[in-house]
């Protein structure tokens, strides 16, 4: 396995292509490509790739680019897209109709601040906002973790017990813009590891079906259950592509959490994709300092890991969420997703934090900060808005 | 009529040869949703004559050539289908012929989508599935409204009709798409009308032999929309061309023109007359007759200066 010194961007750009490539002994691939910051590097790679049996279809919008995806899948290719911010939000009307239409499509979804005002910087309020897409969604912390899912995520959705394409996060310029080493798969493991693509509802010529035409209300609510139902199996295959992974790459990537010294801690933060780094880094240290803390990265958001998070917590008094993102009228989206795995916990506190709206740089310090904020309070509160520094 | 369920497709397929053999399963099959008199149930019938035993990947937006299908499992369509959202038709349809030819499959893979999804909320798509020469068959039935939200103006409303959202006539011109796809210069361009049986067929056939992008304009009747009827939908396509409201021409390549019916002389009065979102609008007839007179000075120029060399229609095979 080459361990190469790539951005974000191109790691991904690299572990996509091998998964298209992979393909060649089946449907082939296809993509859509639309430049956006900070996305744009990994549509770059694709479309200088070159590919035995797949295309890059340079398209005008990114609600093209799903489109083009939406068509790939229904003609059993493997299909996959990148984008950020606004992107996201222009592509959404696609992005649900391939939920809905059960396609395994992987979206790369580079996190950005949805503008206005224009901002490029990292914030997950554009991939959260599809959270409702039929989309399983993963949230990543580093330039391996990022490779490694995106692997994991193509073997799930094309799962036939699954069906379900996959939004893949990273962080913007924080991860697709920096370089790490990184263990790279090789085109033999990549294929090794990803069977060949099989859409079993694809169109067919000698079957005169209609995908997506009108339905009755009973049979669109039995469609949106038979949905939630693998949803629900999620977990279960993502664990078997996990131990998979293992055998093949000799290292076990995180599933649906991480935890970090939560067995015996009374407060826990939890947070995602790179300020869970940071936050793990504040752990450490308190702990050297004998405090009871502990972290949780929620990786997988959808489906959300509800019973994880509950057995996670089992120690914890104080739990506190840090979201950088933020729905108005409510508050950090992560944290509505925490509350409503603990609504049982009555002897818990759990406090929302919004943190690095707009990319700011959320660091140890002010983490630390906030860690003390949680350990100092008698009751929950309102989500609290935590200034940073830049 | 009872809609053919999905489980008897399924039978057929084990004779495709039979099931798909013409007069016997359909296109547009029986138990469609199409009202009596829709201009785009003839193209369908046409389009399935033109194809033979040929069947197409369709790929229809958010319109009335969707609730043809009928709903969910039964699909009145002879052929699969992609339901897309509105706008992406076109996008679709790139990649399900993408992965047909990586396959070395030379299925038609047909956009069947009506003038809202082509004019306007469609445009950006089919313009750049157009820029790409993606290998696709785009054919708009233009009934010149929304018709299947019960009849607003789109920009393929002809100026000064009526609609539910130009309560006053629209003010505006329709918008010429055949001149937007010559100017993106396709291999072929082509109107479409349904009172020209062997011209249809021929230009069907002809798109089919072609490979790149290839844009048909069916003019629809809409008998809900037009406030017309219903049996007389063959007969205002023919008035709409015999009066040159609706010309028969074709563009190859965006620069070669050929003129395929020339008008009769039928007075604009036996379309427009037939017609009650003519009759009750601020539609001015002398000021129509202007535009058809432009329309046929700029047409027959291009046709002269930029002329399709005779068997061109050939030259693709």
């Amino acid at each position: 396995m080459p361990r190469v010194l790539v951005t974000g961007n191109q790691a991904a750009g690299r572990t996509l292509a091998m998964a298209g490539e992979a393909n060649r002994t089946a449907r082939g691939c296809c993509a859509g490509a639309y430049p956006i910051t900070p996305q744009t590097e990994i549509i770059e790679y694709l479309s200088a790739h070159s590919f035995s049996k797949g295309r890059v279809v340079p398209v005008e919008s990114e609600h093209s680019a799903m489109g083009v995806c939406i068509g790939a899948s229904l003609a059993g290719a493997r299909s996959f897209t990148a984008s950020s911010a606004n992107g996201l939000s222009y592509m959404t009307e696609n992005v649900f109709a391939a939920g809905y239409y059960r396609l395994p499509i992987v979206l790369l979804a580079v996190n950005r601040t949805l503008g206005p005002p224009w901002n490029i910087w990292v914030d997950q309020g554009d991939s959260l906002a599809l959270r409702d897409a039929a989309w399983m969604q993963f949230y990543t912390d580093s330039h391996q973790d990022l490779v490694d899912t995106i692997l994991l995520a193509f073997r799930v959705a094309e799962d036939r017990r699954i069906l379900l394409p996959a939004l893949v996060a990273l962080d913007g310029f924080v991860i697709s813009h920096t370089q790490m080493v990184v263990d790279l798969p090789t085109q033999e493991q990549v294929d090794a590891y990803l069977p060949p693509c099989h859409v079993p509802h694809r169109l067919h010529t000698g079957r005169p079906m209609t995908f997506g035409g009108l339905t009755w209300p009973r049979e669109t609510a039995h469609m949106r259950h038979e949905i939630q139902e693998a949803m629900l199996r999620v977990p279960e295959v993502l664990t078997e592509a996990i131990d998979e992974f293992e055998k093949l790459f000799g290292r076990r990537p995180v599933g649906a959490l991480e935890t970090c010294e939560t067995t015996d801690a009374s407060t826990i933060m939890v947070a995602c994709n790179t300020m869970a780094r940071t936050l793990r880094n504040l752990v450490k240290h308190r702990r050297e300092r004998g405090e009871r803390l502990g972290m949780i990265r929620v990786k997988l958001f959808r489906p959300f890991p509800r019973q994880e998070m509950r057995d996670a917590t089992a120690t914890a008094q104080r739990v506190g969420v840090l979201d950088r993102n933020h729905s108005p009228g409510s508050g950090g989206i992560f944290w509505q997703e925490v509350a409503a795995s603990l609504r049982g916990r009555s002897d818990l506190l759990l406090q929302d934090y919004v943190v690095g709206l707009g990319g700011g740089d959320v660091t140890e310090d002010c983490l630390s900060g906030i860690a003390d904020d949680l350990s100092s309070r008698s009751a929950e509160a309102e989500p609290v808005w935590e200034e940073v520094a830049l | 009529m009872t809609p053919i369920r999905l489980e008897q497709c399924a039978d057929r397929e084990k004779d495709p040869a039979e099931a798909w053999h013409i007069g016997g399963e359909h296109l547009l099959r029986c138990g469609n949703t199409n009202c009596a008199g829709c201009g785009m149930s003839l193209g369908l019938q046409l389009l399935n004559q033109a194809l033979g035993v040929e069947r197409p990947m369709l790929a229809i937006p958010a319109c009335c050539g969707i609730v043809t299908a009928g709903a969910f499992p039964n699909s009145a369509y002879g052929a699969p289908v992609a339901a897309t959202t509105f706008a992406s038709s076109a996008a679709v349809a790139s990649g399900l012929v993408t992965i047909e030819r990586l396959n070395g499959q030379d299925t038609p893979v047909i956009c069947w989508a009506g003038d809202g999804g082509t004019y306007d909320i469609g445009l950006a798509t089919l313009s750049a599935a157009a820029e790409r020469n993606e290998d696709l068959i785009y054919i708009c039935y233009d009934n010149e409204i929304y018709g299947n939200t019960g009849g607003q103006r789109s920009s393929a409303t002809p100026e000064g009709i009526t609609t539910t959202t130009s309560p006053f006539g629209k003010g505006e011109r329709k918008k010429d798409i055949m001149g937007i796809m010559a100017a993106h210069a396709i291999p072929y361009a082509a109107t479409l009308s349904v009172a020209h049986r062997d011209d249809f067929l021929r230009k069907v056939r002809t798109a089919r032999r072609m490979h790149g992008f290839r844009f048909l304009l069916m003019l629809s009747p809409c008998p809900t929309g037009w406030k017309s009827e219903a049996e007389e939908s063959v007969d205002l396509v023919r008035h709409a061309v015999g009066c040159g409201l609706f010309p028969l021409y074709e563009v190859y390549d965006g620069v070669r023109y050929r003129i395929n019916v020339r008008p009769d002389g039928t007075p604009l009065e036996e379309y427009a007359a037939r017609q009650r979102r003519y009759t009750g609008s601020q539609v001015n007839l002398k000021h129509i007759r202007e535009r058809i007179a432009e329309q046929w000075h700029r047409l027959d120029a291009l046709a002269l200066a930029f002329p399709a060399a005779a068997g061109n229609d050939c030259a693709h095979d």
